[in-house]
């Protein structure tokens, strides 16, 4: 570790927002070769601070020096121009060109008769080659290679600014364990060339993997700057929240497991459900106020099976028994009004509508089910986003905000709210804590303890397997497209029953 | 599951489809090259005209206008906008020209005049788009009602070149290539084909060698994204809107030498000719994906459907619906291919 002189020092860093003081005189080192984390809740500040940064935010007050020289950002061409690139948590790429397009946009080599291609696409490999990404063809469209070599590829092109700084932005929300450690592989090469890294991530086990350096902040205010190896978990999260660490681990802990009765029928009953190319056909039951885990890796096919469930894609085989009667549940309408409901794992794209107010997002999907000529009374209405914003505690607790303006976990809290607000009988959540912080996390599975306690079926899709361990009373294993196991989960399972069905499998295939 | 061996099926399947998925994007424009041939081989076989040198020569000549009219409108539709000023600013320019000519200005002077006016109201469509945060259907339908009813003060007779205008040589017989001895059948192509042409060329050249043509495809792949990349966003749209005014200002030039005569009503609707080509050449309406070479050709379909409906016999009343719905039958068909060819 080297302990010289830091490359980016940003002072008493102000930014205010009408009305609210997002960040109050915030500091922040990053030394060369060192990776630094920003850690903090979700509204602590972090994402202000990063666009600080990067110039997407003008600050009321403080300064920024880079290289020992005080600078301002007008805007994100400026930032980069100083050697401060970012990879944010939503890829920024564009997916209509090629990878190469990507890496060299703006950077392309030209030649007397305007872009050189070919030279432009050696460069490309060349920076691809640097990030041990030799075997992308820098021709091949973006479109082509997964979200994962897609964050790959963006790391790339931000070396191409012949960047000091490099920000990443909750880099590996959507990636899997092993994607994770290609990405590691990569920050730890930028970072012995020297460049310093400044790391956001909801996961503590990465941040002590990769870390050096932790700035702590929360309710946009500076808490301290500790090294990473000797700060102990609880002492961090502690320092995040501003509770202990032990109240949180417990949800779920001493939850009873439910005893399903003699003869009880399942709300939802399919058999041979499927989907060509997207999954097998597969029988699985949900009870009423049980809560079924689907775990399995990225692309197993745990959400395809979610959105058969409910109607999202229309299944190609397999029966649906609905409270023991049967149905055709082909699209998202028909589930709605036969009491399903489903929380989409892409919460920016096909969940928040983020020009509509937190209130309208509440409300819109129980006001589709009741057609347009229905509409709700304003008392109804008002009482129905009252009572899930205070049970769910979504922060600000303004419900005429614009959705996009809150933070991650927020966002899901109101999307969680929204589904709710249907009185759903079963309730498909897919990836409901992904990217978002601690508390928020702690919330949401509480919710979903409590709404099985109150009865609701849920299916909670996850990639973290501590949490569908935690909360599930089954779990159904997926492995590429196709149901491998059902798993009572007793106290004899955990998360290695589930890594272990996972692996045989694979050997038996 | 390894961790090689997750990566590799990965990366394996990225150079197996290489090839595939970049003929991918190009299928709605080679469809279209497949589409024009079959029409003109149909129309020979049946007609017997259409590979006629002059039948040639007079697409070209008289269509040169669309042509430019479709590689200026490739410009806004590459970012997922539109331009729906071009047929109007064609009018305001074409009335312009006509007036100035009138009383004996120098023709040069003339059709300068006529492209600044059209990089006004380029440079105020973007500026509504850009400054005032208007949606680019929104902005470009004020200028174009502006710039049709400002060319309606200004004139609403049919307004003839005067003799010895020097300005119409543009769409005289220009370069003949064959002088064939019978009457109308020779191939020649006039200064308006070679405008076009040009800027043929230039948009190629300005789409794909260029770092603010690689900007226009960034921005129609994702506008934030772009910006999040430091790329110039605000200043590509500028050039966008202006592009496409000053283009059909040329187009206005092109037109009006070739006709020699112009009213307040010409170009109406021809924005949506604009749009048919783009579209037809392969475009895709919401941006990111396409091609000026497409346009030209979209340019060169949309020519060939009015004689070869009519020869069909169809009555000119109806030919427009024939038009549409050939559109619309080429434009499904694209759609298959290409959802066909993802499915793969």
């Amino acid at each position: 570790m080297t302990a010289t002189e830091p490359i980016v020092v940003m002072k008493g860093i102000t930014i205010e927002f009408p009305g609210v003081k997002a960040l109050d005189g915030v500091d922040l080192r990053l030394f060369p070769g060192e990776v630094h984390a920003l850690m903090g809740e979700n509204g602590a500040g972090k994402s202000t601070m990063i666009k600080a940064l990067t110039g997407v935010y003008k600050i009321n007050a403080g300064s920024i020096t880079v290289a020992g020289k005080p600078v301002t950002f007008s805007g994100t061409a400026d930032a980069q121009q100083a050697g401060v690139a970012t990879v944010y948590q939503e890829v920024n790429l564009c997916t209509n060109l090629s990878i190469g397009e990507n890496v060299m946009l703006g950077h392309e080599i030209r030649g007397p008769f305007g872009i050189d291609w070919r030279k432009t696409h050696k460069e490309a490999q060349k920076h691809l080659s640097s990030m041990g990404l030799s075997d992308l063809d820098p021709r091949a469209p973006l479109s082509s290679i997964s979200i994962a070599m897609q964050q790959l590829v963006a790391i790339a092109r931000a070396m191409v600014i012949d960047a000091k700084v490099l920000i990443l932005d909750e880099p590996t929300s959507s990636l899997d364990a092993n994607e994770v450690q290609e990405l590691f592989a990569i920050m730890r090469k930028v970072r012995d060339s020297g460049v310093a890294i400044l790391f956001v991530s909801h996961f503590l086990d990465q941040i002590y993997e990769i870390t050096d350096r932790l700035t702590i902040l929360r309710n946009g205010q500076f808490i301290k700057e500790v090294m990473t190896k000797e700060t102990p978990r609880a002492e961090l999260i502690g320092m995040m929240i501003g509770k202990s660490a032990e109240e949180l681990s417990q949800i779920g802990a001493k939850k009873s497991r439910r005893v399903s009765k003699e003869g009880e029928k399942p709300i939802v009953q399919v058999k041979g459900l499927g989907h060509k190319g997207k999954i097998q056909p597969t029988d699985e039951q949900i009870y009423a106020g049980e809560v079924v885990g689907f775990a399995g890796l990225l692309g197993s096919g745990r959400t395809e099976l979610g959105r058969l469930l409910f109607g999202a894609d229309k299944p190609e085989t397999g029966e649906y028994e609905l409270n023991g009667k049967k149905i055709a549940i082909n699209d998202p309408h028909t589930a709605l009004k036969n009491r399903i409901a489903y929380s989409t794992e892409n919460r920016r794209d096909e969940g928040i509508i983020g020009d509509l107010t937190v209130r309208q997002n509440i409300l819109i999907a129980l006001q589709a089910t009741r057609g347009m000529f229905r509409p709700i009374a304003k008392k109804e209405a008002d009482a129905i986003v009252d009572k899930y914003m205070k049970e769910l505690n979504v922060r600000p607790a303004d419900p005429d905000k614009l959705i996009k303006n809150l933070s991650g976990g927020n966002q899901q809290k109101v999307l969680l709210a929204r589904w709710l607000a249907t009185n759903p009988e079963l309730l498909i959540l897919d990836e409901p804590t992904r990217g978002i912080d601690i508390g928020a996390k702690a919330e949401i599975q509480q919710a979903v303890l409590d709404l099985a306690q109150q009865g609701m079926g849920v299916v909670f899709i996850s990639s973290e397997l501590e949490e569908v361990v935690r909360l599930s009373d089954n779990i159904t294993v997926l492995k590429d497209h196709k149901k491998i196991a059902d798993i009572v989960n007793d106290e004899t399972v955990s998360q290695e029953t589930i890594v272990d069905t996972i692996a045989r499998s694979g050997k038996e295939a | 599951m390894s961790v090689s061996s997750s990566t590799k099926s990965v990366r394996k399947n990225t150079s197996r489809r290489k090839g595939l998925s970049i003929n991918a994007q190009m299928i709605p424009t080679l469809a279209a090259v497949v589409i024009f041939i079959v029409m003109l081989i149909m129309g020979q076989a049946l007609f017997g005209n259409y590979f006629k040198l002059g039948f040639v020569s007079n697409l070209f000549n008289d269509h040169a206008y669309l042509i430019i009219l479709a590689v200026a409108m490739t410009f806004p539709i590459l970012t997922g906008g539109i331009d729906l000023s071009v047929g109007a600013i064609v009018a305001i320019t074409a009335i312009v020209g006509m007036k100035m000519l009138a009383v004996g200005l120098n023709p040069w002077l003339v059709m300068l005049t006529m492209i600044l006016i059209g990089a006004a109201f380029g440079l105020l469509a973007g500026v509504l788009i850009e400054e005032f945060n208007m949606q680019p259907f929104i902005a470009t339908l004020a200028t174009q009602f502006l710039a049709r009813g400002i060319a309606s003060i200004i004139s609403t007779d049919s307004l003839t070149m005067p003799k010895d205008n020097g300005f119409s040589w543009i769409g005289g017989r220009g370069l003949i290539i064959i002088d064939n001895p019978k009457i109308s059948n020779d191939l020649n192509f006039n200064a308006g084909v070679l405008i076009a042409l040009a800027v043929v060329i230039f948009g190629y050249f300005m789409l794909h060698k260029t770092r603010t043509g690689r900007t226009i495809y960034a921005i129609g792949g994702s506008r934030s994204s772009a910006e999040l990349m430091g790329l110039p966003a605000k200043r590509t749209q500028y050039i966008i809107y202006l592009t496409s005014a000053v283009l059909a200002s040329i187009a206005s030039i092109v037109y009006t030498a070739n006709i020699g005569s112009a009213k307040n009503t010409v170009g109406v609707g021809w924005e949506l000719d604009a749009i048919a080509s783009v579209v037809i050449g392969g475009t895709i309406i919401t941006g990111g994906f396409g091609y000026v070479l497409g346009s030209v050709l979209g340019a060169l379909v949309r020519s060939t459907l009015e004689p070869l409906t009519t020869d069909f016999g169809v009555p000119a009343e109806a030919v427009t619906i024939v038009v549409g719905l050939m559109i619309l039958v080429f434009v499904v068909l694209q759609r298959a291919v290409s959802a066909l060819n993802k499915q793969e």
